[in-house]
């Protein structure tokens, strides 16, 4: 008897998941451009129901005009951190123009609010029947019960460490235990689906004076229309960044093999087997 | 079974890639592209979800006196720049009149005085600009629903065009004259009034003096200023652009609730 490494494709992700998880992804990119857009033509947020110029923004992107050329500018809270190229102030065709977000961040390019509040929306209606397609089928599936919700013993605290460390050295899960999603992956893909994407709904919706007629609780639940502004450019800035470490683990543990997963379904792992010669 | 495998995986990333270049594509393509046309059909979608679920007398929330912006943006036209508005202005508009036309039983004109004399609402609500900014402010003045109670409409109005005194952008045509429209749903909301009152004071030059509209449920351009004439009508094709007022006909939805 001799112990033998073999590799075996098994089902990883199901077509729903593979489908919505892809129109996500378009949706979120472009949702994120044309955000980008709009924020520019208001580059401030507030706190509280209103906000417009002389009220505190607690967060703004601008150009400051001293000497010489405009200098590109972030402030946070009492901070002022120079951004010139980036934020503020960048380039569009070789020409120093002054815009919260570059060019290249935005949708459409080139200022034009109308037209990207229309990529926004309708990205929005796609995002929202997407995004309740997959919340529907992960429920009656038992998909978000059994691959998402993490158990009892994973959420012990030695072993969340263990998971992080492991993480940290990039050492990932082989063989048997790769056949299941680990915590980490567990708690920040639900934390993406039931609580930021969500949000990023909610509160767009309390943007909207039409919905606030409708669900005026809404303006209370996020503390006013502008503080509503502001988690939604916060919350889409979490998204920014789990996407980020999202695509670092995709590369860092074994890029074709997971994108194999999420396109055919089929993910590959090491199987060990006991042959009786 | 590799090659099925290939062939699908080809496709199905193929599909995906393909809706993203698709979409990238288009990005910079104009309203009335096919792409445009596309988008642009999320607006009816957002219109009708919307008014579905708000019913017509859903209320836009009212503030509290403390609640009120010290200082309320001058946003677009802060004095419109024509020799009959500054004569208007300088006689303090005892000369100016509301004409109330088009498809209604009985066209009508009202002054200021008769206007302030007619049933009052006053509310304190939030102004959003469709930049992002908002502002509360306290309103005073008509229901539009009391003035077309006393006109009457005849069957076919669907639409209440408002002209203004500014004009937004100088032009040759006069296409950069500021106009806005409702349909009858927003124009009988208990809400919607012709305000000649802000913050307790006579409406400012700034805000739109003598008279402007407040729809409460949607953006700060259909607050239209300077009201000069209340139009009903069937449809919207024959003014300027066609598209209903002056910053829908730069791109903008005509349904402004989001």
């Amino acid at each position: 008897m001799k112990p033998e490494q073999k590799t075996v494709l098994v089902p990883r992700h199901s077509l729903m998941t593979r489908l919505t998880h892809w129109i996500n992804a378009i949706c979120l990119g472009v949702l994120l451009l044309s955000g980008l857009q709009i924020f520019n033509a208001w580059p401030n947020l507030y706190w509280g129901q209103v906000g417009a110029d002389s009220d505190h923004a607690f967060l703004s992107i601008g150009a400051s005009h001293g000497q010489g050329a405009p200098q590109g500018v972030l402030r946070v809270g009492d901070a002022t951190i120079p951004t010139t190229g980036v934020l503020g102030v960048s380039s569009v065709d070789g020409q120093a123009v002054e815009r919260a977000f570059p060019a290249w961040l935005t949708l459409p390019s080139f200022q034009d609010l109308a037209e990207g509040r229309r990529w926004h929306f309708f990205f929005a209606w796609c995002f929202v029947v997407n995004g309740a397609a997959y919340l529907a089928y992960s429920l009656l599936s038992g998909h978000l019960r059994r691959d998402l919700v993490p158990a009892r013993a994973q959420l012990a605290p030695g072993h969340l460490w263990h998971e992080i460390v492991a993480h940290a050295r990039l050492r990932f899960p082989k063989g048997e235990a790769a056949r299941r999603y680990n915590v980490l992956q567990k708690l920040s893909y639900l934390g993406v689906a039931v609580v930021l994407l969500p949000v990023m709904v909610l509160t767009g919706l309390t943007m909207s004076p039409g919905m606030n007629a409708v669900a005026p609780f809404l303006l209370d639940l996020f503390g006013g229309r502008q503080s509503a502004r502001a988690i939604h450019f916060i919350t889409a800035s979490l998204l920014v960044l789990f996407v980020l470490v999202h695509l670092a683990m995709v590369l860092l543990s074994g890029v074709w093999n997971n994108l194999r997963s999420m396109i055919t379904g089929r993910y590959a792992i090491e199987e060990s087997t006991i042959h009786h010669d | 079974m590799t090659d099925k495998h290939i062939t699908r995986r080809r496709f199905l990333l193929g599909g995906a890639l393909g809706a993203g270049a698709m979409a990238l594509a288009g990005c910079d393509a104009g309203a009335d592209s096919k792409t445009g046309k596309l988008l642009r059909s999320a607006e009816s979608l957002t219109m009708s979800a919307q008014r579905r679920l708000q019913g017509r007398q859903a209320l836009a929330r009212e503030y509290t006196e403390a609640d009120i912006s010290p200082r309320f943006r001058v946003n677009g036209t802060s004095m419109p720049d024509s020799q009959v508005y500054a004569d208007l202005l300088g006689k303090r508009f005892v000369d100016w009149r509301l004409k109330v036309d088009g498809l209604v039983a009985k066209p009508m004109e009202f002054s200021l005085a008769a206007l302030k004399l007619m049933p009052a609402r006053t509310q304190i609500t939030r102004h959003d600009c469709v930049e992002g900014w908002s502002a509360i402010g306290k309103w005073t003045g008509v229901p539009l629903a009391e003035i077309l109670r006393a006109t009457g409409l005849l069957p076919t109005a669907r639409y209440a065009v408002f002209h203004c005194a500014d004009e937004l952008e100088t032009t040759l045509d006069g296409s950069g004259r500021y106009y806005e429209s409702i349909d009858l749903v927003d124009a009988f909301h208990p809400q919607t009034i012709l305000a000649y009152g802000m913050n307790g004071k006579d409406l400012s030059v700034g805000h739109g003096a003598p008279l402007r509209l407040r729809v409460e449920r949607q953006l700060g351009y259909k607050q239209a200023k300077y009201l000069m004439r209340i139009q009903l009508v069937d449809s919207l094709k024959d003014f300027w652009g066609g598209n209903g007022g002056y910053w829908e006909d730069r791109g903008y939805e005509w349904y402004a609730g989001i």
